[in-house]
């Protein structure tokens, strides 16, 4: 008997039976689509979020001047700044698990160059920045040392900036005016992208820290050595929560908080932020999961159903097959190769469905949508293995029958 | 071909003995001695119950005894395995049946073909072959008729065509006219004299002495017990 007979044998009798076979096929479709638009939307995402993750930077974790109180009202995250160059140092030099840290302030600002004009946010920075976030250049420099130190008059813009001030001009070495300061632009900083809130992380201008303090006149609002923030880079991602726990511990010593004290300051990890907003999709793809599995195996139980009624029914031809000269592993193989004709079927009509629907659910909710062929090949394996599990016990029964029995039964 | 000159089939003090040990234990068949030659046309006759349905399975590889010893065509059969006799059978003994068992979903010549899947007939000479056994029981002509739409008689040739497809030197009939009336009876009784005048062996397996009559040598089997009667 070639593979070629045992084939045939099994489409024969599958076309005898057209209409019980499509609907024993159906668990396994559905089943099988499932599987599909699972695995397409944990991909998705799982890739989105890696993309996030890595323009946000990963290790990052921020550190915000907490709530101050003006008379008895407690203000917001920021209102008062209780963070201090002096702390961004200290959390640098102190905490083995910190690699980076810069203090940064924060305005909203108008940029004009020439006749153009854009509101935007000015960011005045250290240059540990830069690398925390993962910022790459598109052209000019970076900023020197000594312009850090000099409070130098330059600034480094994002792709929004750069496309409303200077449209497809080189803006390199023109000048950006920040409430009438002249700023010479730098470099030019590549794209980033949206944010993992959705905002646009190239709306932006950055100064050095001291520029932004000592030059500009929002800046200068905020004191002495007061920063709103400080961003951290931990030393790897393992360390991160290490380094919020210390991090937390060196502020209320350095800013003498009693034991009994509230922090005057936040710590937030953005990583995990991001993380807990995937938790949905993660929850959607494990119920799809569930539904998967039972399906595939409601539908392999029903493969097996319906084999062993094709057994019993067609007893009398196992009989005759045996009788002319079918040894036990023949007869097995037509029997594994129908259930396994079932599910194959049912697997490919169901990976066609579930491409579909991977498309049409990633359309319809928004959901990132990654279809790779190892999904296609998962799957096939996956209806594959349906027929051969549940297509074993009734092939094994139709084999063992005794063909004298067999031929005399009704 | 093994043993070309000696017995086609040797059955030496052959039993069968259902349930042994227990209370229902029956003896169904009780040291029966039995020899029949290439070419021969032989009848067992008997009752229901004397046994020969037991013998015929025997005979036909389809069941193994529980005493003595059966040579096909010089294979001792007593003690090989289940796939070893189903190639057996599908090389040495063409079966017919008294209810013909064909498949009702296929043509008669796809019922013809069915067993040369399991052979090693190259997939291409199949049809051929089919044809050619069928057109041997002269109907050619309904190769593409489903079993519903033949007569009781043509059932029975295509059956026959069937069992000469592997081209065995055994056919072996269990009562191959007992669902078809005289006239088709005699028809189908026509073609295994023909058969046999061709040098094929044929064993009968019958109640009815009119069909034993057509039978060189004829066997009685009486309570598990086998005779020859002279005529």
């Amino acid at each position: 008997m070639t593979p070629r007979d045992v084939v045939q044998l099994a489409m024969e009798s599958l076309r005898g039976n057209l209409l019980r076979s499509t609907l024993t096929a159906l668990g396994v479709i559905i089943g099988i689509s499932a599987v599909i638009v699972m695995v397409a939307i944990g991909q998705g995402t799982k890739s989105e979020l890696d993309r996030v993750m890595s323009s946000l930077g990963s290790n990052r974790l921020e550190v915000m001047s907490g709530a101050g109180r003006a008379g008895g009202a407690r203000m917001g995250a920021g209102s008062m700044p209780t963070l201090t160059e002096g702390d961004a140092q200290a959390i640098k030099r102190e905490i083995a698990s910190v690699a980076y840290s810069s203090a940064s302030v924060r305005m909203s600002a108008q940029a004009v160059a020439g006749n153009a004009n854009w509101a935007s946010t000015v960011l005045g920075v250290e240059a540990d920045y830069f690398t925390i976030n993962n910022w790459q250049l598109a052209g000019g420099d970076w900023f020197a040392a000594r312009d850090y130190v000099g409070a130098a008059k330059s600034v480094l813009i994002g792709q929004t900036v750069r496309k409303n001030l200077f449209g497809d001009e080189d803006p390199i070495g023109r000048t950006i005016r920040i409430d009438r300061v002249p700023l010479r632009v730098a470099g030019v900083l590549a794209v980033k992208g949206q944010g993992g809130f959705g905002q646009d992380q190239d709306d932006v201008l950055f100064v050095p820290l001291a520029t932004a303090k000592r030059r500009l006149p929002g800046g200068a609002r905020i004191q002495g050595d007061f920063v709103q923030q400080i961003t951290v880079g931990a030393a790897s991602a393992e360390s991160v929560g290490e380094a919020e726990t210390a991090i937390t511990e060196l502020l209320r010593q350095r800013h003498r908080i009693q034991a009994a004290g509230q922090d005057d300051f936040q710590v937030r990890n953005l990583a995990e932020i991001i993380q807990t907003r995937s938790e949905t999709t993660r929850l959607m793809s494990m119920l799809l999961a569930a539904v998967a599995t039972i399906s595939l195996i409601v539908g392999g139980i029903g493969i097996m159903n319906i084999m062993l009624v094709s057994v019993t029914e067609r007893i009398r031809e196992i009989g005759l097959r045996m009788a002319v000269g079918a040894g036990p592993l023949e007869i097995q193989l037509q029997f594994l190769a129908e259930a396994m004709a079932i599910s194959l079927g049912g697997g490919a009509i169901g990976i066609a469905l579930g491409v579909a629907g991977a498309y049409l659910a990633g359309a319809a909710t928004a959901l990132p949508v990654h279809l790779s062929p190892g999904v296609i090949l998962l799957a096939t394996g996956f209806s594959l293995a349906t027929g051969l599990f549940f297509g074993y016990y009734p092939a094994r029964k139709a084999a063992q029958l005794d063909p004298i029995e067999a031929l005399r039964s009704e | 071909m093994a043993n070309a000159g000696g017995p086609i089939i040797e059955i030496e003090a052959l039993g069968k003995t259902y349930a042994p040990g227990t209370e229902a234990e029956v003896r169904a068949l009780r040291d029966v001695t039995l020899t029949i030659g290439r070419g021969d046309y032989a009848a067992i006759m008997g009752a229901s119950g004397s046994g020969k349905t037991t013998l015929m399975n025997l005979i036909g590889c389809l069941d193994t005894p529980t005493t003595g010893r059966y040579r096909l065509d010089g294979v001792d059969v007593s003690t090989l395995d289940v796939t070893t006799r189903a190639h057996l059978r599908r090389d040495k003994i063409g079966f017919v049946f008294q209810s013909f068992q064909l498949l009702s979903r296929l043509s008669a010549l796809e019922n013809v073909m069915m067993p040369l899947v399991y052979g090693s007939t190259p997939r291409g000479e199949r049809r051929a072959r089919a044809l050619a056994a069928l057109a041997s029981v002269g109907l050619e002509a309904r190769a593409g008729h489903r079993p519903t739409q033949l007569s009781g008689g043509q059932q029975q040739r295509v059956a026959i065509a069937r069992a000469l497809i592997n081209d065995p030197p055994v056919l072996l009939a269990d009562e191959p006219t007992g669902a078809l009336d005289s006239k088709t009876g005699a028809d189908v009784l026509a073609l295994f004299d023909g058969l046999c005048r061709q040098g094929r062996t044929v064993i009968l397996i019958t109640h009815d002495a009119n069909v034993a009559a057509h039978a060189g040598r004829q066997f009685v089997m009486r309570d598990g017990e086998i005779s020859e009667s002279r005529p």
